[in-house]
């Protein structure tokens, strides 16, 4: 299906705007509890496979198959925990917390179809700290199901009995809790330190069981993949990529927002469109495509469909470059493009410094490096140094090279992809907007006197 | 001297120590407990959760300081989390910021010497779409304006001062809750009196 048939189907945000939508009947008064029900009338390998069918990726940012995630898990294990990832963090993201907002019981159903189908008794969800509100609406939300006997209570069901429990568990400030394994030790009360992998959360995650990590807009496809098919679900959406996808525009836009589209509508449909373009009579400059980590696009990249595999491979997006002409290796040769990442879409005009812009995204992972590994704790510092005194007017000559060797040497030598986050945009800045930071350091050199190069 | 919980904290412990296999699993909930209680986790409160969960104090020491949330010292009740990331820079993030330093006379990370207010240089808060934004408790700011946080000074100051009677600090947390614990005074005594908006 092509995203223009799609345009109108609603699957995550389907009950936005219905006043108190947050509460279990009201949810249950717009069928709510239906695709449990139908759920637990199959074998959970059968969920699994029909998971699989649907194409459904995973919406916190790399998009790896739920379905292929779900079927790691090994058969008959005693102890498997499910876990979503509501640490919402990326920059320019803002989905998760709308979504836990305005509909936690689509959410809770969903964990309950995945904890039916992975054998799991225990779920947590793991919500940012900072987010007080969502926190005390989803654990509202969590007492009600309670109340109402859908947790904490044996369920009759194809495969036996069933019971799930269900913990709210707060993080208190830290980025990197939103990788997975990160966020695994955060909940076992440790600091929020990324595991080395493999062993993988599937053999050994959460208290060293079988764990699966989802994100809170993976987990709330799940039920309407039940009722309606996995293949109802593939075919929303485009290539191997199925269903819709929540984009948070935000930035230089008339209309700024957290928009659920069809897989697949083009950026310059997304902005021009559904935002209203850009305001003040400029021009559209750049935009990052899915959380600050990803490498940013230019204006003559507007086409590209947004979704997964697209963005890594539509040949009209330029290959991310540590030099010109030198592409980045992604590692056995691959190159970069960008990646869809967390949707969220911020749009810049050309009265921005994107210099400045850069230099901003820099010290963001700075100051969230965990310190675990070398080349990411001092390289995101040094990067953020340079680039800031790029960006104030004050940079050298071979401060664009420095920078590229820096960020080449952080990418694919860390134990997470915060190592990438931080290499990956910063390579990306470069290649596409070599011109502002040359301006910039151009307009240094001659401003400085001679007398301070002398000296 | 070594502290204890309330009444209303113990309650809360148990029942997050409930929901994990093991005690150290409960280490981030019962910093929030306390945190709630005693505002801030200087080294009795820290030996208070060590204690109640067999854990080393070191431990609890390296996992309070990797998250921003928890404060080894004092801080400001209404703590002002004004997002700075890219969504925000864009739409002006760096001149609400600035707006509000000049307006408490206190730099980001610092707190009034009242005590009624902390500026926070936050990251991305998830809510980029209604740039630029700040979190106070678990309330939400957003599209914000120098007219606009003018306002919301005043309100959260007019609140913090009737929470606040004769001026002792000590009151409810910023998000409105009720205390869970008595009520104390750890900013010491400067009263809020008559500072002017």
């Amino acid at each position: 299906m092509g995203w223009e048939q799609a345009k109108d189907t609603k699957i995550v945000t389907k009950n936005f705007g219905v006043p108190d939508s947050h509460k279990l009947s009201v949810y249950q008064q717009r069928g709510g509890g239906q695709a449990f029900r139908k759920a637990i009338a199959q074998q959970p390998a059968a969920l699994v496979d029909e998971v699989k069918k649907s194409n459904l990726r995973g919406r916190g940012g790399a998009g790896f198959p739920t379905g292929m995630k779900w079927s790691f898990i090994p058969k008959g294990a005693a102890q498997v925990y499910l876990v979503v990832n509501a640490d919402e963090s990326e920059p320019g993201t803002c989905k998760d917390r709308e979504l836990l907002a305005f509909d936690p019981h689509l959410l809770i159903e969903g964990m309950m179809i995945a904890s039916y189908a992975l054998g799991c008794k225990h779920a947590y969800i793991y919500i940012r700290g900072e987010m007080m509100r969502e926190a005390e609406i989803v654990e509202y939300a969590i007492e009600e199901a309670y109340a109402a006997g859908l947790l904490g209570k044996d369920q009759p069901t194809a495969a036996g009995s069933f019971k799930l429990n269900i913990t709210l568990h707060r993080g208190a400030g830290a980025y990197i809790c939103g990788e997975e394994t990160g966020l695994l030790n955060s909940l076992e009360g440790k600091r929020g330190w990324p595991r080395l992998k493999p062993p993988f959360p599937a053999v050994k995650g959460l208290f060293q069981a079988p764990t699966v990590v989802n994100n809170v807009e993976t987990l709330m496809n799940i039920p309407d993949i039940v009722t309606k098919g996995g293949e109802w679900f593939a075919n929303l959406g485009m290539g191997k990529s199925g269903g819709t996808r929540i984009v948070c525009v935000s930035g230089h836009v008339a209309k700024p927002g957290v928009f659920e589209l069809p897989m697949g509508i083009p950026f310059k449909n997304l902005i021009y469109d559904v935002c209203g373009g850009i305001p003040g009579g400029r021009k559209l400059k750049g935009l990052i495509p899915g959380g600050s980590s990803m490498p940013p696009l230019d204006a003559s990249e507007l086409e590209v469909p947004i979704e997964f595999d697209a963005l890594g491979t539509d040949p009209r997006i330029k290959d991310v470059e540590v030099r010109p002409g030198v592409p980045f290796d992604m590692g056995g040769g691959r190159r970069l493009k960008t990646m869809a990442g967390s949707g969220g879409i911020v749009v810049f005009d050309d009265s921005t410094d994107v210099v400045a812009l850069c230099a901003r995204i820099m010290q963001f992972y700075a100051h969230e490096s965990c310190g675990q590994c070398t080349p990411c704790r001092e390289g995101s510092g040094w990067l953020a140094r340079v680039c800031k005194r790029v960006a104030r007017g004050e940079g050298e000559v071979g401060d664009i090279d420095l920078m590229a060797n820096i960020a080449n040497g952080i990418a694919g030598n860390t134990i997470c992809a915060l190592g990438e986050a931080t290499a990956w945009p910063m390579l990306g800045f470069l290649t596409k907007f070599r011109a502002d930071f040359e301006a910039k350091i151009q307009t240094a050199q001659k401003s400085t006197p001679a007398t301070k190069v002398a000296s | 001297m070594p502290v204890e919980f309330s009444a209303q904290s113990k309650a809360r412990v148990e029942k997050a120590l409930a929901q994990y296999p093991n005690k150290q699993a409960a280490l981030l909930p019962v910093l929030h407990i306390a945190q709630d209680e005693f505002h801030h986790l200087p080294d009795e409160v820290l030996e208070l959760v060590a204690r109640t969960l067999d854990l080393a104090p070191a431990h609890v020491f390296g996992v309070i300081t990797f998250y921003t949330m928890f404060h080894r010292e004092k801080h400001g009740r209404n703590e002002l989390m004004v997002c700075t990331n890219v969504s925000c820079m864009l739409r002006g993030a760096y001149d609400m910021l600035h707006y509000l330093e000049k307006k408490l006379g206190i730099k980001a990370g610092e707190t009034t010497p009242d005590g009624a207010f902390a500026i926070v240089e936050e990251e991305c808060l998830a809510a980029c779409a209604n740039a630029p934004m700040m979190i106070c408790g678990n309330q939400y700011f957003l599209d914000l304006t120098e007219k606009k946080l003018d306002v919301i000074i005043d309100d959260l100051r007019k609140k913090w001062q009737a929470n606040n009677p004769g001026g002792a600090p000590g009151g409810s947390t910023p998000s409105g809750r009720t205390p869970t614990g008595p009520t104390r005074t750890l900013f010491g005594v400067p009263p809020p009196g008559d500072v002017k908006g």
